[in-house]
């Protein structure tokens, strides 16, 4: 199928005009450098912005990265051959211009930019690309990308066709098509293979390497860093990117992260104008902001739901009975659907978004957020929280009430049990009090545990010693396809039972099923058919109690021009090559 | 002030706190996890004598909030309707020592009618119902804790001093080991090994207990010093003249001369263990949710949002420095007619 076939049919999915689609015209005409023409107004060059990270990069290796703030710098430094637009959530040309799929969906043939240079000077080629593939697909370097490149058991393989044009093939058709190219840096060849063949590619492009070490096609480049303190990045003056006035990208001169891990910190940072940007805040400190936003002159973004849950699983797992006689024993109420069903129906989900989120955030029945407007279910029903409802289903189930309303379950055996919350989020620490809340109407004896995250983490995935657990997952991207690994009976992140060899339940097996040949199928109604009933499997079989989405709630001082936040990761700082400073008095907030 | 007054004064004063929080759900108007969900951070009752339509009335009345279900966080009273206060009312039942189920309540306004005199936290859970309820649990803390360490330190003192010699030694090598214990991370390490199922009221009892006996060092020092005091003066040298045994003299001659280190040193201690729960449970170490201790009544003010916008969450502070005080006199007061006493 062509490209363009499947975007108007994608379109016709889109719920609403929301999405206004900007079609971006990537003009490819015969120049000797073939610029990309970047769609937005127009800004001045220079000045220097400050933003916030919540933690130091690791590394800036993007073979080896794996956390949310190495990848935010190291995309900041890099450039894929095929982007996803955060605003349209489209793909669109990077550095590839242009791509052909063919007719059966196996093979993609990308025409790669002529003219494109490295920061350092070099020209970009074929031979770059087929190098950067060879590292995510190299075994011994654990790329977390290599999973991606794999499609039914079988690697990608990349081919140079000549110097400009790269073919790449795949064992099976692959459903999301040219959005695999998202995310992967294309890396220096000339830089970067004596490294790889020496088997040092690991230490290489750490955190402390020298700037002169670097060498990218992204808006910005290394200029130095500082323990502890902060990272400069400065404009990358061989990008390939120019503005609708025909003006080089990146605007700004220098781009530094300064290192705030504390939340409230990075709110004081902002308000005080030490910072131009606010990545990411909660409701309260939201409302704290708007309190005198217009008159320090800030700009606030409300969203809406982004692509974050908040659930409540159960430990459904397999366990040795003799190591967890009592965890057993309360698996068979973690196992009644009915049980789950009366869990769910307990939840004030409404009382969640009011207090937990004041207001800014939307009650959810099902794994995909109404942020994700192309693949939501919108068929889903909404049951209204009901304690009657709930009351009468664990009734049916063989529960019964003692004289001081403890709820027992069929073998008289009180119900009781623990939700364990991370101890360092205050929000979800406050939806784990208003469950328990909500759970003591229905006669349950629930204790929340507030736990270190990394214990809470070990714990669901290693020891999988937990009753409950009440914590988030952040899609990546609108697509189902990196959900995989939640749905799939085998997957990493199966949470409610990790490791099945083989679906535990029918449910289960239908589902792994229809994960895997939406994978595989190129049809975007046909696939979105197929997840469509993915959600109604889950929100009918409560795997986990979803509960609230909270909205992305994004901030900018209002001499920030091209401001313009997305709901997909990283909210702010996806168009860094395009923001820019207005001269002091041209402030305004759009 | 009059040298006799302030004592008892100070002494009435802690003697009817305690009473009043060995009671909570008498003179708390509400339970202590009776949510309000469309009333979070509510801002404190006020108590009115004057009626919108100017007429005075000689007993106090309230008005309840509009409708906020907007959550906008902004608060008005509804002047259409008024509850006047009242006294001995019906409402949740509490439990009175642990056994017996009762309902009335010192004060409160008749239902549908609220009433918050400290205002109510995210949850919208009545402030001064959970300080009062919160206080049980952290003057048992400061209580247990305090006695836990006096009654080790005092007998470990006791026989260093008494005994001297290799016990001397051995005992106060060890109290300095437990002076520079880092009792923090101690704790931290010690619920972290702890099971999730244990009940969270268990789990901070055996903090509290732990943090008191970590605490045996310091009274044990000071005990020592008396005892090495006392064992040389001359009615102890006299009752050893005249063949009293070891038992006698301590019990007699030797333990008496401590009562008033010990107690000052209680007085010192229990707001010092009281403190030690409050920084347990503000740093999520304590009692977990819905109870309430004055840690984690305070444990919300380590958020800029509430910190910057909601001045009724500060009373439990300002409730602290008021017993604190009352405690610090308690102790110099006793130090002074001690030091008459023995002068």
């Amino acid at each position: 199928m062509s490209l363009v076939k499947s975007i108007r049919v994608l379109g016709q999915l889109a719920v609403a005009a929301a999405l206004a689609c900007t079609n971006f015209s990537a003009s490819v005409q015969a120049a000797p450098q073939e610029f990309a023409t970047m769609p937005g107004e127009a800004g001045e060059s220079g000045g220097k912005l400050v933003v916030a990270l919540r933690s130091e990069p690791k590394t800036l290796n993007p073979i080896l990265s794996v956390d949310a703030t190495s990848r935010e710098v190291i995309g900041t430094m890099n450039a894929d051959l095929i982007h996803i637009n955060r605003e349209t959530q489209r793909t669109e040309p990077a550095l590839a211009k242009s791509w052909k799929i063919s007719p059966d969906g196996k093979q993609f043939v990308l025409q790669l930019r002529k003219g494109v240079k490295f920061s350092d000077g070099t020209p970009f080629t074929a031979d770059d690309v087929v190098f950067s593939f060879n590292l995510y697909l190299d075994e011994a370097l654990h790329s977390p990308q290599r999973d991606l490149l794999i499609i039914d058991d079988k690697p990608i393989v990349a081919k140079k066709l000549n110097d400009f044009a790269v073919e790449f093939d795949l064992a099976k058709p692959y459903g999301p098509g040219e959005r695999l190219f998202d995310g992967l840096a294309i890396l220096p060849r000339h830089l970067l293979e004596k490294s790889y063949r020496e088997g040092k590619l690991a230490q290489a492009w750490g955190i402390t390497a020298r700037p002169e070490d670097f060498s990218g096609l992204g808006a910005f480049k290394l200029k130095s860093y500082t323990p502890g303190q902060q990272l400069v990045l400065e404009r990358n003056p061989n990008y390939w990117k120019k503005d609708s006035a025909g003006k080089s990208l990146p605007y700004l001169t220098e781009l530094t992260f300064v290192f705030v891990a504390n939340e409230d910190a990075q709110i004081i940072k902002f308000q005080s104008g030490d910072t131009g940007l606010l990545e990411r805040s909660n409701a309260d400190n939201f409302a704290v902001l708007q309190k005198d936003a217009v008159a320090k002159g800030e700009c606030l973004r409300d969203l809406g739901p982004g692509l974050e849950f908040q659930f409540l699983v159960f430990n459904q797992n397999q366990l040795d009975p003799a190591k967890y006689r009592d965890l057993a024993a309360k698996q068979a109420w973690f196992r009644d659907l009915k049980f789950r069903e009366a869990v769910s129906l307990a939840m004030d989900r409404k009382g969640m978004t009011r207090l937990v989120y004041g207001g800014k955030a939307t009650p959810i029945w099902g794994n995909v957020t109404p942020g994700d407007r192309l693949w939501l279910n919108t068929s889903l029903s909404h049951p209204e929280r009901s304690i009657g409802e709930a009351r009468k289903l664990l009734q049916s189930s063989g529960y019964s009430w003692t004289s001081d309303g403890s709820l027992l379950d069929s073998q008289k055996r009180p119900v009781t049990f623990t939700i364990m919350v991370s101890s360092s989020n205050a929000q979800r620490s406050k939806l784990a009090a208003l469950a328990q809340d909500d759970l003591k109407q229905l006669g349950m004896d629930v204790q929340v545990v507030p736990t270190e995250f990394r214990a809470l983490v070990d714990r669901v995935l290693n020891s999988k010693d937990f009753e409950a657990v009440l914590m988030n997952l952040v899609n990546g991207d609108t697509d189902p396809t990196p959900e995989m690994n939640l749905w799939l009976s085998s997957g990493e992140t199966h949470l409610w039972d990790l490791g099945e060899k083989k679906p535990a339940t029918a449910w289960e097996a239908e589902v792994d099923h229809l994960m895997e040949s939406q994978m595989t199928t190129t049809d975007p109604a046909a696939r979105k058919k197929l997840y469509d009933r993915v959600q109604q499997l889950a929100a009918d079989n409560l795997p986990l109690i979803f509960l609230v989405s909270p909205n992305i709630l994004v901030a900018a001082q209002s001499n920030v021009g091209n401001f313009r936040p997305a709901i997909l990761e990283p909210y702010v700082l996806w168009n860094a090559d395009q923001l820019f400073l207005r001269r002091p008095g041209a402030a305004k907030c759009p | 002030m009059n040298r006799t007054f302030r004592p008892i004064a100070l002494l009435v004063f802690l003697a009817s706190l305690h009473v009043a929080l060995l009671f909570p759900g008498f003179f708390a108007p509400y339970d202590f996890a009776a949510q309000n969900r469309d009333l979070p951070f509510a801002p404190p009752t006020k108590l009115h004598f004057v009626d919108p339509a100017g007429g005075f009335h000689l007993w106090p009345f309230v008005h309840p909030f509009q409708d906020n279900t907007d959550a906008n966080g902004v608060y008005a009273e509804d002047l259409t309707q008024s509850y006047p206060l009242r006294l001995f009312v019906n409402g949740d039942p509490y439990k009175v020592a642990g056994l017996w189920t009762a309902h009335i309540h010192l004060f409160g306004v008749q239902s549908p009618g609220q009433i918050f005199l400290f205002g109510t936290d995210d949850f919208g859970r009545d402030e001064l119902s959970r300080m009062f309820f919160g206080g049980r649990i952290s003057l048992f803390a400061g209580i247990l804790g305090a006695t836990i360490a006096i009654s080790v330190g005092a007998a470990m003192g006791l026989v260093a001093g008494f005994f001297g010699g290799w016990r001397d030694a051995v005992i106060m090598r060890v109290s300095e080991l437990f002076l520079a214990l880092p009792w923090l991370y101690l704790l931290f390490a010690v619920r972290a090994l702890l099971p999730l199922r244990v009940k969270s009221t268990d789990a901070f009892l055996l903090l509290v207990s732990i943090v008191g006996l970590v605490g045996w060092a310091r009274p044990a020092r000071l005990v020592r010093g008396i005892v090495l005091a006392a064992k040389e003066r001359n009615f102890v040298l006299a009752a050893r003249a005249m063949g009293a045994s070891n038992t006698h003299v301590v019990i007699y001659h030797i333990w008496p001369e401590t009562y008033g280190v010990l107690l000052t040193t209680a007085a010192l201690l229990v707001p010092q263990f009281i403190l030690a729960e409050v920084t347990l449970s503000f740093l999520g170490l304590g009692v977990g949710e819905p109870i309430p201790s004055w840690g984690n009544l305070l444990a919300p003010l380590q958020r800029y949002s509430v910190l910057t916008s909601y001045w009724w969450m500060y009373l439990p502070a300002v409730a602290l420095v008021f017993l604190f005080l009352a405690y610090h006199w308690a102790s110099t007061t006793l130090q002074s007619k001690t030091a008459e006493v023995r002068a």
